[in-house]
């Protein structure tokens, strides 16, 4: 279900036998430092990277299938209600000290998740299991659904009916040695489950690893050694992409348009659907946007394929519902709301606004959501009679004024996936705006779709139950759906292995990954 | 001379305060807070629950006076307190960080004095020839050229076009990985410190008492080492004290495009996630560093000239 597009040439060279040794030379895009050398204290995809080299969760994720799969269990059994999943442990996953990991590592390390007292990022999903929510609040020091029948079989009891991969795949859970964890100084030198043993970490330059030889794939990792460079500046990686000083790079619109052109670069570009929506969100408070008509009508009256092509230079796929191409409740028939100004003013005047109105729109300086896009959007609203003042924030300023409701119209990417039924419930009238309703959107029938599509242990009934409610939401247009991302990866010949991973392209399982001896790092 | 050190260091605290002051103030002002960083890049999602419960625990759901009252109290103590991102204490972070910023600093300081004064001296030795203009095309060019953009030359030029340098990294001690970033951080100093060794030289060279010293019979040699150059050299110190300033505030804009593991690629970070812990206290280190450079500046002035008079 993935849209991934790999080149031929990869392809041809995915089909070439693994070589082992040499050194992979990754980068992390996404600022100029790593939080820490623990993965459980920051949910930014920045240390998503390193964490999947170090360590590895109850899940990973299945980028070929787009979907989440067992990691360090080898079976789960669930229970008729859906409430009960008994997980078969992996014996062969050892720590990078050579201890095998049991069930107490992985109970230890969700109670350490629900400590109170340290607000950790991944306690939102362990609070879906029985209990976890008293051990937050100190009522409790153990999570009662949490059960160890024997080392390698955990059982885990949760509040509601819920698909635990799309809670424990990411490295913010990834599984800590119990013991070893509370030493003092284990996080200046960490050990986890992952195929990579953590070597230096030099904060704002690089973090090192090596092979862990006991990794519990056989024969991986390939490469002997992995070095990852926070490189934030996209300039300046564009320039050690092309040096052949590190092995990948995410690219940005301008710099997409300029590897596809180059002869030699773009045989090395691989594209992804993301799970992100490109929206505009329109608060309900500010009257004209209470009324459909008008939150429709400016959907017909910008002209979204425009600005993709010329402005996010085709890095984008047009948006026609809020689930984006990867999900796997995507629905294929669904058409784009047309670029029809006409429908817009007459949908406007049917409103009670024949001579439009003025809203204040905020938005960041982020050249593929941010700014830039709203100022196209200017002349064509305009065109309709719809005045924008713009209202500029810095990045991160805008979460917390969403989330507080303190805005007309916003414009951002929100995760849109992997979870269809997750993302839709930030369309329920019961989630909060500070969570994830940030419009306020509020509908009986999408309420009652997705309550059934979260008691309901038929997958493709649930699917269909979330497809209704997209359809639902994509009519009200509580947002003007604007793009889905289309996430680019350049990559040099040699290396070999990459996935398309649409829930982060950046996000790449290294034990996969292998370099062709005509790299300079190949030795 | 150790008195007025003292004394100088001492009033180094209330500035250090009104500095920690103001920093406190823009940070709470400012909209976004820790909590709201977590779900500013749309991927996850916070609630508000989770977010009362950061706020509570960093102390941000206490009046503003009262935090500022707590962090200064911790202050005088030379407490730094704890980073919200890294729950860990604030002075770990920034004591990875010192030394490669030392480091860059250093390096561009020296590059820009070692191009930087000859060039000034030579300028003024004949004002309006071929080097004097050149050094104003210097100066000009090096205090106009933005420094990413400057960087981002250097790094296409020297490492992508000519291989002589790695673009990126701090490499194992190598000084190779120093070379670029330092240059891009020092040709901004080296412009000023030359235009400013043009105009003490000049300065000096008309002085009555140069004239005397050639009039005595004095070797040009002599009267250029002994009279012209040690008593510009008071000027030239004073602007370099006054440069490690710009240096500083550069080197955050340099560490990041270089990846280079410094104070100003922390601060940038920190700034992003609302890290105000770590915000304030690599604050503080850098004016704490220019006020100490500044200081020795003030006292080697008095050792070149005899007639400075520090009491």
């Amino acid at each position: 279900m993935t849209l991934a597009a790999f080149s031929v040439q990869n392809f041809g060279a995915q089909a070439q036998e693994p070589r082992r040794g040499g050194t992979i030379r990754f980068t992390a895009p996404y600022a100029a430092s790593f939080v820490s050398n623990d993965s459980h204290v920051s949910n930014q995809i920045q240390d998503d990277i390193y964490g999947k080299a170090l360590h590895r969760s109850l899940y990973n994720w299945d980028s070929a299938n787009n979907k989440p799969v067992l990691e360090l269990a080898k079976s789960v059994e669930v229970s008729a209600d859906g409430l009960v999943h008994t997980f078969k442990l992996r014996d062969d996953a050892l720590f990078h000290n050579g201890r095998k990991m049991v069930a107490d590592d992985i109970i230890w390390t969700f109670t350490r998740l629900m400590d109170g007292s340290k607000s950790y990022p991944a306690a939102r999903y362990v609070r879906l299991l029985k209990g976890a929510i008293d051990v937050e609040k100190g009522q409790a020091k153990e999570i009662s659904g949490l059960k160890k029948i024997d080392d390698f079989t955990l059982e885990m009891t949760f509040t509601e009916r819920t698909e635990p991969g799309f809670l424990f795949n990411a490295a913010t859970t990834s599984i800590y040695p119990a013991k070893e964890a509370q030493a003092p100084d284990f996080f200046n030198k960490p050990i986890g489950l992952g195929p990579f043993k953590f070597v230096e970490h030099v904060p704002g330059s690089r973090m090192v690893f090596e092979r862990w030889e006991k990794f519990y794939k056989p024969g991986k990792p390939y490469a002997d050694k992995l070095v990852i460079s926070p490189m934030g500046e996209a300039a300046a990686r564009d320039v050690a992409f092309r040096n052949k000083e590190i092995d990948v790079s995410i690219l940005g619109p301008t710099q997409y348009v300029a590897y596809k052109a180059d002869p030699n670069l773009s045989k090395g570009i691989l594209e992804v659907a993301e799970v992100f929506t490109r929206n505009m969100g329109m608060n309900p408070g500010f009257k004209p946007f209470a009324d459909k008509r008008v939150r429709q009508a400016i959907n017909h009256a910008i002209d979204s394929e425009l600005i993709i092509k010329r402005l996010v230079r085709d890095k984008a796929y047009r948006a026609t519902g809020w689930l984006p191409l990867s999900s796997p409740a995507y629905d294929k028939a669904m058409q784009p709301y047309d670029f029809n100004p006409e429908k817009a003013k007459k949908l406007l005047t049917e409103a009670g606004y024949p001579d439009g109105f003025e809203f204040e729109w905020t938005a960041t300086p982020n050249e593929s959501w941010g700014m830039p896009i709203v100022e196209a959007t200017i002349p064509m609203l305009a065109k309709v009679g719809i005045k924008v003042k713009v209202k500029p924030v810095e990045g991160s300023a805008l979460g917390g004024i969403v989330a507080k409701g303190d805005f007309q119209a916003y414009i951002w990417s929100n995760t849109s996936g992997p979870d269809p039924l997750t993302a839709m419930k930030c369309f329920h009238s019961a989630t909060p705006q500070s969570a994830c309703n940030y419009t306020t959107y509020k509908n009986p029938t999408v309420d009652k779709l997705l309550d059934e599509a979260g008691t309901t242990g038929d997958v493709n009934k649930r699917l269909d139950l979330v497809k209704q409610a997209n359809a639902i939401v994509y009519a009200d247009a509580p947002v003007w759906f604007f793009n889905y991302n289309k996430a680019v990866l350049a990559y040099q010949p040699w290396l070999h292995g990459l996935q398309p991973n649409a829930t982060e392209l950046a996000l790449q399982y290294f034990e996969d990954l292998w370099i062709d001896a005509s790299s300079p790092a190949a030795k | 001379m150790l008195p007025y050190v003292f004394k100088r260091l001492l009033q180094a605290v209330p500035i250090l305060l009104a500095v920690a002051a103001l920093v406190f103030v823009m940070f709470s002002v400012i909209p976004g807070d820790f909590a709201s960083t977590q779900s500013s890049d749309g991927r996850s999602v916070i609630d508000a629950e989770a977010v009362a419960r950061m706020n509570m625990q960093f102390g941000l759901d206490e009046p503003v006076h009262v935090r500022f009252g707590k962090y200064a109290a911790k202050l005088l103590t030379l407490d730094l307190g704890t980073s919200f991102r890294t729950r860990q204490p604030v002075v770990n972070s920034l004591s990875e960080r010192i030394w490669p910023s030392l480091q860059l600093a250093m390096a561009a300081m020296l590059f820009a004095i070692a191009f930087g004064v000859p060039l000034g001296f030579l300028a003024a030795l004949k004002p309006g020839g071929w080097v004097d203009m050149q050094s104003m095309v210097v100066a000009v060019s090096g205090l106009s050229l933005p420094q990413f953009w400057l960087g981002l030359m250097l790094m296409y030029t020297f490492a992508l076009l000519l291989g002589w340098f790695p673009s990126f990294g701090y490499g194992d001690g190598n000084p190779r990985y120093l070379v670029l970033p330092a240059v891009a951080l020092g040709v901004a100093p080296l412009a000023l410190l030359a235009r400013t060794t043009r105009a003490a030289v000049l300065e000096v060279m008309n002085a009555d008492f140069v004239r005397t010293a050639r009039a005595k019979g004095n070797s040009e040699v002599r009267v250029m080492r002994w009279h012209v150059a040690r008593n510009a050299a008071v000027i030239v110190l004073t602007t370099l004290g006054l440069q490690f300033g710009s240096i500083m505030g550069g080197a955050v804009v340099i560490e990041k495009l270089f990846a280079w593991p410094g104070i100003g690629s922390l601060l940038v970070d920190s700034v992003s996630l609302r890290d105000i812990p770590v915000v304030q206290a690599c604050i503080l280190l850098l004016v704490l560093f220019f006020l100490i450079v500044n200081i020795i500046v003030d006292v080697l002035c008095a050792l070149i000239d005899p007639r400075i008079k520090y009491s």
